[in-house]
This record gives C-alpha cells, sequence and structure tokens, in this order.
C-alpha cells in the first residue's frame, strides 16, 4: 500500500489554536458567572444562607433535587 | 475567531440543554419526586425532621406550589445550570482547541463536555448520590453538602493534573498511552478521595427501595441529557466556527 502524498486532504487541515492569553479573561469570566449561578441553584438556603427566608430554595426545590446536589 | 464566539456558542448550546434536560426531568423525574413526598406525608418516622419541606409547605399551603416547582422552579434550575456551564464549557473549548493532538473541534468539544460531565457529576454521583425528599437527615445537610463540593473541587483538580500528565507524555509514547495514563491518574485520585471521605446511609428503612433507585435513574438522565445536548450542539456550533471562510479570521485573533 503506498503512502499518501504529503498534500492529501487530511493533512492541509489546520486546526486553529487560540492564545490562551486571550481566552483566559473569558474563562475567569465564565467560570465566576457558573459559580455564583450554581450557588443559587445548589446550596443558597440550604447548607448556607445568604439570604433569609426559603423562597429561593423553595423555587429551585425540585432542581435542585433532580441535578443532584444535598438538598436536605 | 476569539473567545467571545466561543462564549456566545456556549451560552446558546447550554440554554437549549437546560430546556431539554427541564423535558427529561419534569417527564422522568417529577413522578419519583412526587410519590417521595408522598411517602414523606403518609409515613410516620420517616423525614420527620424536615421543617421546611413539612406537607403543609410542599402542598399548596406554602410559599412555592408544588405546581411551580415542578414546571417553572424546575425549568429555573435547568436552565441556569445549562446557560452558565454552556458559557464555560464554550470557553474552555476555545482553550482545548488545536492542544490535543489532531483531535478537530467536534471531537475536542464533545471530549471537554464529557469530562466536565464525568468530573462535575458522574464522580460526585457515584461517591454521593442524590437523595429524594424524605431521605436525608436535616442535621447532616451542611457536612453533606460541603463534601460534596469538596470532591467536586478535588475532581476537577484531578482532571487538570490528568490533562497536564497527558500533554506532557503526548510527544513520548503518543496520544493513546498517554490518554490512558492521564484516564488512570484521574481515577486513582478521584477513587482515593472518594474512599477517604466520610459516607452517610440516612435512607429511612421504611423507604421504598423502588422510588429511591428511580429517582436517582431520574437525576442520572436529567443530567445526561443536560450534557449530551450541550456537549453536541456545541460541537457542531464549533465545528461551523471554525470552518475556514473567506469573511472569517481563523488563527491567532488576539482580543
Amino acid at each position: 500500500m503506498s503512502t499518501l502524498p504529503a498534500t492529501s486532504q487530511h493533512a492541509v487541515v489546520t486546526i486553529p489554536t487560540l492564545s490562551a492569553r486571550a481566552v483566559l479573561p473569558w474563562l475567569a469570566f465564565a467560570g465566576l458567572l457558573m459559580l455564583v449561578a450554581m450557588y443559587f441553584i445548589s446550596a443558597e438556603q440550604g447548607a448556607t444562607s445568604l439570604l433569609s427566608g426559603t423562597a429561593v430554595h423553595e423555587w429551585v426545590h425540585d432542581g435542585r433535587h433532580l441535578l443532584g446536589f444535598p438538598c436536605h | 475567531m476569539s473567545a467571545r464566539h466561543f462564549l456566545t456558542r456556549g451560552l446558546l448550546a447550554g440554554l437549549l440543554a437546560g430546556i431539554v434536560a427541564f423535558g427529561v426531568a419534569y417527564l422522568v423525574g417529577e413522578p419519583s419526586l412526587n410519590a417521595a413526598i408522598a411517602v414523606e406525608q403518609t409515613s410516620p418516622g420517616v423525614g420527620t425532621d424536615h421543617s421546611h419541606d413539612s406537607a403543609a409547605t410542599e402542598q399548596s399551603g406554602g410559599q412555592v406550589s408544588r405546581t411551580l416547582q415542578s414546571t417553572l422552579g424546575l425549568l429555573t434550575g435547568t436552565v441556569v445550570a445549562g446557560v452558565t456551564l454552556g458559557g464555560l464549557v464554550g470557553v474552555l473549548s476555545a482553550l482545548a482547541l488545536g492542544r490535543f493532538g489532531s483531535l478537530g473541534p467536534r471531537a475536542t468539544t464533545l471530549g471537554v463536555a464529557a469530562t466536565c460531565f464525568v468530573a462535575g457529576y458522574v464522580t460526585p454521583f457515584l461517591t454521593y448520590p442524590p437523595n429524594p425528599p424524605a431521605v436525608g437527615s436535616s442535621d447532616s445537610i451542611p457536612l453533606r453538602t460541603a463534601l460534596y463540593f469538596t470532591l467536586i473541587v478535588i475532581s476537577v483538580i484531578a482532571v487538570l493534573l490528568a490533562v497536564v500528565v497527558g500533554r506532557h507524555l503526548q510527544p513520548r509514547i503518543g496520544g493513546w498511552y498517554a490518554s490512558l495514563v492521564a484516564v488512570g491518574a484521574y481515577l486513582v485520585v478521584s477513587v482515593t478521595a472518594a474512599a477517604l471521605l466520610p459516607s452517610f446511609d440516612e435512607v429511612p428503612t421504611s423507604f421504598p427501595a423502588g422510588i429511591l433507585y428511580d429517582f436517582r435513574i431520574a437525576s442520572f438522565l436529567t443530567q445526561l441529557a443536560l450534557w449530551s445536548v450541550l456537549g453536541i450542539t456545541l460541537a457542531e456550533l464549533v465545528h461551523r466556527l471554525a470552518q475556514p471562510t473567506p469573511h472569517r479570521k481563523t488563527q491567532h485573533v488576539s482580543s
């Protein structure tokens, strides 16, 4: 079986790469957004409470259970 | 092509994933959840240590009715989780693209989503399986929550270490063996952590095993649906983004 020429279709396809420096600020932003949002879905008015009452807990109750977080 | 494009596509794929996850959770999860609440209300001695989840609250007399909890409340949970996780997976894909050997945009993106699913849900699921209402002591909820998140943090750190090790080994032993070593390293760290962290068995003896089983399977299917839709949708969007077109720059755009 002969070897494929270097200019075969697969060889010329380059995968674009972004520099880590350009991506890291976006990563920090997306990570922080995820952490804050998931905190309210998963733990607020359960294990810890920033807000008084149980309204947040009650509202996201079913999601907290079914997404797998300890609810109560 | 910049990280911004990946973030917006991740948020979009996450929105779709959150909606689909809601559908699965509503259709597959709610029956077992309602069954568990019925057990809580009818069986004396089961779940009596709850205060906020007592019959009065869970039924229509509470702050949020069961109807709202199982529809808009549930949708809020899955969509917020889907959108924000989608945004993060999108940006992670931007970082991963072109850095894992010859993996193309679709395989890389799907791999990132699958890795996040395993590290963020499957490992914690296997260590601390989720519980329906009427299962679990309210006295231990702060500790159980802290341990659940501790395990997620350890699991994520283990993935990062495994990726560093794998990428370090790849030029010498090749992608296949480097991947095997990386997966092995992740398993050693996460299984050790799961074995050392305290475990809980708080299922009341009178709680029906079938409901518990159905609930846990439903939770797994909800998360599987979320991550599958997120991963596949984002993989397709990133694939299209990475296609060279006359009007779009594809190389090293810094912004």
